[in-house]
């Protein structure tokens, strides 16, 4: 324990670490969970085939966020790095032994649910990347030699990432993992110049297509196409963005009402219960029901924000925002791409979309959160109740 | 390690700047999603609500009845039966081959129309594709009691057109058959029943020409469907309406009985009604069944129909164009009466021959009538002097006559291919030949040969007008959804009634005079007589070779170079009723073929049944009797007759 910065003797001890949790924030993500719960049991035409998978995933995600949260957060700064290099082996491993599925190679089989690395690294990256600045004295943080190191950390999993090839998480860990590095500080300059230079690799991609040194695949490049001109394909390749716009759309400000929603029980919408489980939402419950969990959404990264405001040490304060900014971007990035906004990378709706990994990794990140709020530094005469 | 406090002071202050930047940045791009989710759902919310409907809702057609073609007595001629058909829905069949093994097992199936069914089973997984058609009773039956044994498969019942009384009708009525791409190119507003699967559209007759009510309206099922095209519910539905039923002039007794008198001759016969034009009969033979092809002849059938020299596929009646030959007299005299070129005793001699620029025309008598007054001329047919008429007259006088008789003009009935038939003139002679008019064309035309075509149908338009005095039409339909259609007579003919009465004496002297051309063909029943006229008309030149072998009975002829044989009668005479006209091609001579088969054909109309044999000549009974025996008439239509309707 030789984190002295830590008021040990503030923070609260043993099961009392439950009262110190931030309820308001597990009220959020139970409330949008439930609003899954919801769609879910409409896309499936009525019926409870994902609903139950999902809920016992989430009932085991609140038991993983409450673990993790009981630990405290110098534990978990500790481990980072261990973690990362735990999570990076894990990625090569899906490269070796991995099993197929959808064209590409994503998880590995555990028996009781599928582990899906690339998942696990977009929580790891932003442990590692806050230990790392947290570990950096704040006066070298935008020093050329210490930028390239977090580089370095942020490319190394994407790039394997991108092989898989898995386009939506590649590019959320790049955001994520940029994130953090603004958000500790990093000087604007390089982001003006990373960001002129991503420019320059979209140009590169676009000019690559056809040539032997084609940088990204063939299906890649048509959701490009398509994202540009869905109607240039309405029932090909834009089909998925049309038939979405179009639940979208024909919600209207209160929707066609629950079980009701047309698109989605008739099978018009593709990946109905994963990536584009939005639409479903917004064409029975129409604008209202978007509106309502996208504040949900943004209600969460606002707790996460103010949360982080508090806290003293840069570890906590980066992993919760870090975890703020990357649900933030998943959250932003699928609706986005359902409305037609981005491309179709592939980026579930979180908490709401089925699916065993992205549940479980959130809620693990949730627990981190829920750690450096619990294990905060307390003035004096704050959370006195908490002490014994 | 305590933390050096600056450092710490320092990070908090810059990690909190960055926060509030990200939290900034993060709210304006909620707001712009917030933007765009409004601008989806609520400014357009209306064109995205209906693509949705469009996906979804899709609208399937119910056919309606076709109406029912009725006789005049309410004897149905084109009626819808039910048909059996069994169809798949692939999705629903766990093993395909099996099911259809098993299908195999309980009907016939045809390999053909198999293999397309599984085509179109491979595109429409969801939907129902037909497999077999037309199946018996028996057949469906069987499969119904198999269904549970047989997922995936449905037997239906549906309607298709069916004609009870086959060949009497293939002429007039015509038939229908499945919708071909012509028919949709030709239909000036496509009705998307036209697109539904077995639909049935009128191809020809009648029925193609009365397609419009007979067809009914479309009914409609909204149904909501899959993006897989598989019907999940029904929404609502609008009922089909009928089609009007149409009833026709026709009598399905008389025209039995007149298609089994004509038999297997190449001919054809019409009756009317002289009162008000309706047709009672019209006839054209051979014929064939109409049943095969609603759902499409086979080649080997076809082939034979459209091989055969008697050509039963050619609607004669109103198609079929002859030379009217001696039944024109008619029109000729009433020209040269009108024009005023001949009193009503005068005579004409004839020499046997009339001789115009060198020319000889004879007349069919070689050693000449003699005196010929106007009932001489009609009663033995005398050619003479009709080539004195026609110098006298002159051929647009006779023109004019002619379509004042309903030649040379289109009547228009719901039959196909209704002809105009050709009355020459000096204008149509130079407009279509590119030469005068030459007084020998007159002398043709006078007796019913040369350029002078007509059909059965004008043939009895014209002794309908001439029997009775009126300006009428041929009427083949009755009632349309039970709305009388007009009748036939415009009006008096305008024609003094002694011309008529002229004309009308010869035609009885014809019948019942001695030296009559069709004396053979009199009749008496109950004191009802009839009055007609013969015509045989050449369709060769006799050759000078041929004149000098001796080769000019008919009977030495090969069938398709003898001589067309014509009768045109009415009856009563005294009352005219009915009209008839008989054409029987290469038929040898009016009287003797003609002539005996219009008098079975009047008397059948006059006693509404078959003739009683003491309306004929003592000494022809027997004859008649056997051939009255052997015609094969249809049990549900043929009466028998015995009583005067007249």
């Amino acid at each position: 324990m030789s984190y002295l910065e830590y008021n040990v003797a503030r923070t609260p001890a043993g099961l009392r670490k439950v009262l110190a949790m931030h309820w308001a924030l597990v009220l959020l993500i139970c409330a949008v969970a439930a609003i899954g719960f919801l769609v879910l049991y409409s896309v499936a035409g009525g019926d409870w085939r994902w609903v139950a998978p999902q809920m016992q995933r989430f009932l085991l995600g609140l038991a993983v966020m409450f673990t993790v949260g009981m630990i405290p957060i110098w534990f978990w700064r500790n481990v980072s790095a261990l973690f990362y290099a735990l999570t990076l082996v894990l990625l090569v491993a899906v490269e070796l032994i991995g099993s197929t599925g959808g064209g590409a190679q994503r998880w590995i089989e555990l028996g009781f649910m599928r582990l899906q690395p690339s998942e696990l690294m977009k929580v790891t990256l932003v442990m590692m990347l806050a230990a790392y600045y947290d570990w950096l004295p704040a006066t070298k943080v935008s020093r050329p030699q210490w930028v390239v190191v977090p580089l370095v950390i942020i490319l190394l999993p994407t790039l394997l990432v991108l092989k898989q090839p898995d386009l939506g998480t590649s590019i959320l860990l790049i955001a994520g993992g940029g994130a953090v590095m603004f958000l500790a500080g990093v000087h604007w300059a390089y982001f003006a110049t990373v960001i002129a230079a991503g420019a320059g690799l979209v140009t590169a991609v676009l000019q690559s297509r056809g040539t032997p040194w084609q940088l990204i695949k063939d299906y890649q490049f048509r959701r490009i196409d398509t994202f540009l001109d869905p109607d240039s394909d309405p029932l090909g390749a834009g089909y998925h963005i049309t038939q979405s716009k179009i639940a979208l759309g024909s919600g209207g400000w209160t929707g066609k009402g629950y079980l009701q929603g047309t698109q989605a029980r008739l099978n018009f919408l593709p990946e109905k219960h994963t990536d584009f489980i939005f639409t479903t939402l917004a064409e029975e419950f129409g604008l209202i029901g978007g509106i309502s969990l996208l504040t949900l959404y943004l209600l969460i990264v606002a707790f996460c924000i103010v949360s982080a405001l508090r806290m003293k040490d840069r570890f906590s304060a980066l992993v919760t925002l870090g975890i703020a900014v990357a649900f933030f971007l998943f959250f932003a990035v699928n609706m986005s791409m359902v409305m037609g906004m981005a491309p179709v990378v592939g980026v579930p709706l979180p908490l709401v979309s089925y699916g065993g990994s992205a549940m479980l990794v959130l809620m693990l990140a949730f627990g981190l959160v829920q750690s450096a709020h619990v294990h905060r530094p307390r003035a004096q005469g704050e959370g006195r109740i908490l002490r014994r | 390690m305590k933390r050096n406090a600056q450092d710490m002071t320092l990070s908090a202050r810059r990690i909190s700047r960055r926060a509030l930047i990200a939290g900034g940045g993060q709210l304006a791009f909620g707001a712009l999603l917030f933007a765009r989710m409004r601008h989806l759902q609520v400014d357009q919310a209306d064109e995205f609500l209906l693509l949705a409907e469009e996906n979804r809702i899709k609208v399937r057609l119910i056919a309606p009845a076709r109406g029912v073609i009725y006789d005049r007595n309410g004897v149905p001629l084109a009626s819808n039966e039910q048909i059996y058909r069994v169809s798949m829905i692939r999705e629903d069949a766990d093993d395909v081959p099996a099911v259809i093994g098993h299908l195999r097992s309980l009907v016939r199936l045809d390999e053909e129309e198999l293999q397309r069914a599984l085509r179109e089973m491979d595109r429409r997984p969801h939907q129902a594709v037909t497999l077999a058609d037309r199946l018996s009773w028996e057949e469906l039956s069987a499969i119904a009691v198999n269904v549970p044994a047989l997922p995936g498969i449905t037997p239906e019942v549906g309607l298709s057109r069916a004609y009870p009384l086959g060949q009497d009708y293939a002429h007039v009525i015509g038939y229908v058959g499945r919708v071909s791409e012509r028919d949709i190119a030709e239909a000036e507003e496509v009705d998307p029943l036209l697109q539904t699967p077995q639909f049935q559209i009128g191809k020809i007759g009648t029925e193609r020409q009365l397609e419009d009510v007979l067809r009914g309206r479309a009914g409609a099922r909204r149904v909501e469907q899959n993006a897989a095209g598989r019907i999940m519910r029904e929404l609502d539905r609008t009922e089909s309406g009928k089609g009007a039923d149409v009833q026709l002039t026709l009598d399905a007794g008389l025209q039995n009985f007149t298609q089994a008198r004509l038999g297997q001759e190449s001919a054809s016969a019409v009756v009317m009604d002289v009162r008000n034009g309706d047709i009672l009969a019209a006839v054209s033979s051979p014929s064939y069944d109409p049943n095969l092809f609603v759902e499409g002849i086979s080649v080997p059938d076809y082939a034979r129909l459209r091989d055969n020299d008697h050509r039963p596929l050619h609607n004669k009646i109103v198609q079929g164009l002859y030379p009217p030959g001696s039944t024109f007299k008619l029109v000729t005299l009433l020209a040269a009466l009108e024009a005023g070129e001949i009193g009503t005793n005068e005579t004409v001699y004839c020499g046997g021959y009339t001789t115009i620029s060198n020319r000889r025309f004879h007349c069919w008598k070689r050693g000449g009538h003699g005196r010929v007054d106007i009932a001489g001329s009609l009663r033995e047919s005398c050619d003479v002097f009709y080539y004195e008429m026609a110098q006298r007259a002159g051929i647009d006088r006779i023109a004019a006559m002619a379509r004042k008789l309903g030649l040379g003009v289109r009547h228009d009935i719901e039959m196909s291919s209704v002809s105009e038939g050709l009355i020459p003139d000096r204008a149509w002679k130079r407009t279509n030949r590119g030469e005068e008019w030459m007084i020998g064309d007159s002398l043709n035309a006078s007796i019913g040969q040369g350029f002078v075509l007509a059909s059965p149908l004008q043939l009895a338009v014209m002794t309908a007008r001439v029997a009775s005095g009126l300006d009428v039409s041929p009427r083949l339909v009755r009632t349309i959804g039970g709305v009388a259609q007009p009748s036939g007579v415009a009006g008096p003919l305008d024609l003094p009634r002694s011309w008529l009465d002229g004309a009308r004496n010869g035609m009885y002297e014809v019948v019942n005079a001695s030296g009559g051309t069709a004396g053979r063909s009199r009749f008496d029943l109950d004191g009802i007589k009839w009055a007609g006229k013969t015509g045989t008309s050449q369709v060769r030149n006799i050759t000078a070779a041929e004149r000098a072998r001796g080769v000019s009975r008919n009977e030495d002829l090969p069938w398709e170079r003898r001589d067309h044989a014509l009768f045109v009668g009415y009856a009563p005479y005294d009352d005219p009723q009915y009209a008839v006209s008989v054409v029987v091609e290469h038929g040898g001579g009016g009287s003797a073929v003609a002539a005996p088969a219009a008098r079975d054909i009047m008397l059948y109309a006059l006693s509404g049944g078959v003739p009683p044999l003491d309306a004929y000549p003592d000494s022809q009974r027997g004859e008649i009797e056997e051939r009255l025996s052997t015609l094969d008439l249809d049990p549900s239509v043929a009466r028998s007759g015995g009583t005067t309707k007249a």
